[in-house]
């Protein structure tokens, strides 16, 4: 779908303190552990992805150390870090900077 | 080619085929696990690896969100041991027992990996002489091949 140029919009003065509302990821770290095909599989399971993506997740925390596997609000992502632990991934939640 | 030990069945569920001395040992599990999870000692490191923080940086924010998971956690932890110990003679599983067994297993593996020290370097050579060291490198390379055949089975194999 065709979506048209935003219009300049007069973006309002004066409201330092309005916090933006950033948005929160969600990190797993390389474990020694935890078999590459088991991650891969919960990536799959807890998220839904396709196997390309959750193959690619699994090589970036195994290669890189870590990867960020979800986002969203803190509500959710606090929720995505709870069934990863519960599945014994080690898993953080951090706001995106 | 070995024998599958767990297979995707054509009628729904899967079939899990066992010698009697590894469904011994997976018999053994749910009470070893319990006994883990009692402990419940904070300062081991391979019960922190169960139940890891979910802020680096943030103390506070991490002792918070462990209050208010960690029964769950633990609800679901037991919840699978107890499926494993009521299913451990079964020939065929439902998706939600195999993934039982799965958590379960999968539990096992990290506290005795952590105790172990292993690393993505070990080589089963390290884990000679000691025979207590032996042992539980030899369930943990077990659980680890089983894993492998559960993780196939669930995924679609």
């Amino acid at each position: 779908m065709a979506q048209t140029a935003p219009t300049e919009v007069d973006r309002p003065v004066g409201d330092e303190d309005v916090v933006p509302d950033l948005p929160w990821i969600v990190i797993v770290w390389n474990d020694p552990i935890n078999l590459m095909s088991y991650v891969v599989y919960v990536f799959q399971k807890l998220f839904g992805y396709p196997r390309e993506k959750a193959t690619k997740l699994m090589l970036d925390v195994h290669h890189k150390g870590k990867a960020v596997v979800s986002d969203g609000p803190r509500e959710k992502c606090e929720f995505d870090v709870a069934r990863l632990h519960a599945h014994g991934l080690w898993a953080t939640l951090q706001k995106d900077r | 080619m070995p024998l599958r030990r767990v297979k995707r069945s054509r009628l729904g569920g899967y079939v899990v085929r066992l010698p009697p001395a590894e469904r011994e040992v997976l018999g053994s599990l749910p009470p070893m696990l319990r006994g883990m999870l009692s402990e419940q000692d904070p300062e081991d490191p391979a019960i922190r690896r169960l139940f890891p923080s979910a802020f680096l940086d943030d103390e506070k924010a991490a002792a918070d969100f462990d209050s208010v998971v960690r029964d769950d956690l633990m609800g679901q932890r037991l919840a699978a041991i107890e499926t494993l110990e009521r299913t451990v003679g079964s020939d065929r599983l439902s998706e939600e027992e195999l993934s039982a067994w799965l958590a379960s297993v999968n539990d096992l593996r990290l506290v005795l990996g952590v105790r172990l020290a292993v690393t993505e370097e070990s080589t089963p050579e390290e884990f000679g002489g000691d025979p207590e060291t032996e042992q539980a490198y030899g369930l943990y390379a077990y659980l680890s091949y089983l894993e492998e055949e559960m993780v196939e089975a669930l995924a679609g194999g």
